[in-house]
């Protein structure tokens, strides 16, 4: 019932104003604004150490802020109706290490109040069918992170936050993995997705570039290729961020 | 919610048969230990001896349940469940259901050894010092759930054991009876829980009368759970810093 409203109430996902975050005595972001749309995957590209995962846990809510303003669907982030609405993983696969796959999809599962066929269709989206029973602590890296993005899908989300969500993944697999976001993104989920590789740039399908807390462009990679006649992504965040 | 939680966290230590054998296997261990120990002593044995089997299930459930929260925390799972709708008293309460249980069992092996083998005698009914032993478990398990926000590490949380549990023990009028210490000692140990668990289960040991002084006993070990578990709510933030 809360889908239909929120996705009247406006076309961005995400709209950040002025946001100031600050971690100990080192202001992380010194004031991002930014809209993220709906029916998109939306890459969030920057070096490690760029405020990148802040940003993230500022718009889940999550995250103590010191000033501006974070709307997500149309609500302040971190209310209650979001938490149903927000599928999240953190960088680190935040699921049980000693239970199973299933085990883990089971109980968050009953935490959203999502019926059990669900987590059959999730295991599957993910590609951890023949994983399914295994405890997670044997589980390899990339499987891990695939079984804690199963959780962030079970509720139906209509915004996903993942935070590098394809570390570890071979190339087969992390060419699924976007595909899945796209097919999401296709039924009006907003995608937002971080990395660091420049290679996943073109995956996505508009880009926010972000060094050191500031925001250096956004556009399609196209776009912000042309913006500085670079040939590559590479090229044009060094071409960007020296410009900003 | 709680439910699930409780499900969960028994599932968890399913997988881990060590822990389970190791809470299960020691209380009556060091009960059969003490036994030795005060050879020849019976009627010391049998004054601390009771009281002893309803306060093992305190000491080691606040220190699994200290670390089982801290594990929460530095996994990144409170992070997730904080992000959703899942109530902090849901996930506390669904730790201290489990725990209970697990506590339950312990309770009344520890009882059945000291009773049934070693010859402890109670005054009063024994499914009164096993009830007692669950209530202090929900004691400790709630207080180990508190104290593991201030832990930053596994190491510190086992500190916390001694820091926390042990001056409670030396001033619950086990080791010596509290009218004979000290004034300030006195008054500290009047507002300790375990000055109270203690107390209920000497009661029950000892005189059996199940009268209105344990209903005041039984009545500060329950607030003390609720206040600690309001305390450790308090402690689980949705948004960290």
């Amino acid at each position: 019932m809360a889908l239909p409203t929120s996705v009247v109430a406006s076309d961005d996902a995400i709209r950040v104003r002025d946001l100031r975050v600050r971690r100990g005595h080192h202001l992380v972001l010194p004031g991002v604004s930014l809209e993220v749309p709906l029916g998109v995957v939306t890459g969030l590209l920057g070096p490690s150490g760029s405020g990148k995962t802040t940003l993230m846990r500022a718009i889940v809510g999550v995250q103590v802020i010191e000033g501006g303003e974070v709307t997500v669907l149309g609500r302040p982030a971190g209310s209650k109706p979001l938490r149903t609405l927000v599928g999240y993983t953190t960088q680190a696969p935040s699921i049980y290490p000693d239970l199973t796959v299933h085990e883990n999809l089971r109980y968050f599962a009953r935490l959203l109040g999502v019926a059990t066929e669900r987590v059959e269709e999730v295991i599957d989206s993910v590609d951890l069918r023949e994983q399914a029973d295994q405890i997670v602590r044997t589980l390899s890296g990339g499987e891990r992170s695939r079984a804690s993005l199963a959780v962030a899908l079970l509720g139906d989300p209509e915004l996903l936050v993942l935070d590098e969500p394809t570390v570890g993944l071979d190339p087969l697999l992390r060419h699924d993995v976007w595909r899945l976001f796209h097919s999401l993104a296709d039924r009006g989920v907003a995608v937002l997705v971080s990395t660091h590789v420049m290679d996943e740039a073109d995956r996505c399908n508009r880009l926010v570039l972000m060094r050191e807390g500031h925001i250096v462009a956004s556009g399609s990679p196209d776009e912000l290729r042309e913006r500085v006649s670079a040939t590559t992504m590479e090229e044009a965040f060094v071409a960007l961020a020296a410009g900003s | 919610m709680t439910w699930a939680t409780c499900e969960r966290v028994l599932r968890q230590l399913r997988r881990d048969p060590r822990t389970v054998a190791l809470l299960m296997v020691v209380p009556p261990a060091l009960l059969v230990l003490f036994r030795w120990v005060m050879e020849g002593q019976d009627e010391a044995f049998d004054r601390v001896g009771g009281p002893m089997v309803g306060l093992f299930p305190f000491i080691t459930m606040f220190v699994v349940a200290s670390v089982a929260m801290l594990r929460e925390r530095t996994t990144g799972t409170l992070e997730r469940l904080m992000s959703m709708p899942i109530g902090k008293l849901d996930l506390l309460g669904g730790y201290d259901l489990a725990f209970a249980g697990l506590a339950g069992v312990q309770a009344v092996l520890t009882t059945a050894v000291g009773f049934g083998l070693l010859g402890l005698t109670a005054a009063g009914p024994i499914w009164a010092v096993i009830l007692i032993a669950i209530g202090n478990a929900s004691l400790g398990m709630a207080l180990g759930l508190f104290v593991s926000a201030f832990a930053r590490s596994e190491f510190q949380a086992v500190q916390f054991m001694p820091a926390f549990v042990l001056p409670q023990v030396l001033l619950a009028g086990l080791i010596a009876p509290r009218p004979s210490m000290a004034r300030p000692l006195e008054v500290v140990s009047d507002v300790l829980p375990l000055t109270y668990a203690y107390s209920a289960l000497a009661r029950i040991t000892a005189s059996g009368d199940l009268d209105r002084w344990l209903a005041r006993d039984v009545a500060v070990i329950v607030g003390f759970t609720l206040l600690s578990l309001a305390l450790g709510a308090a402690t689980l933030r949705r948004r960290t810093p």
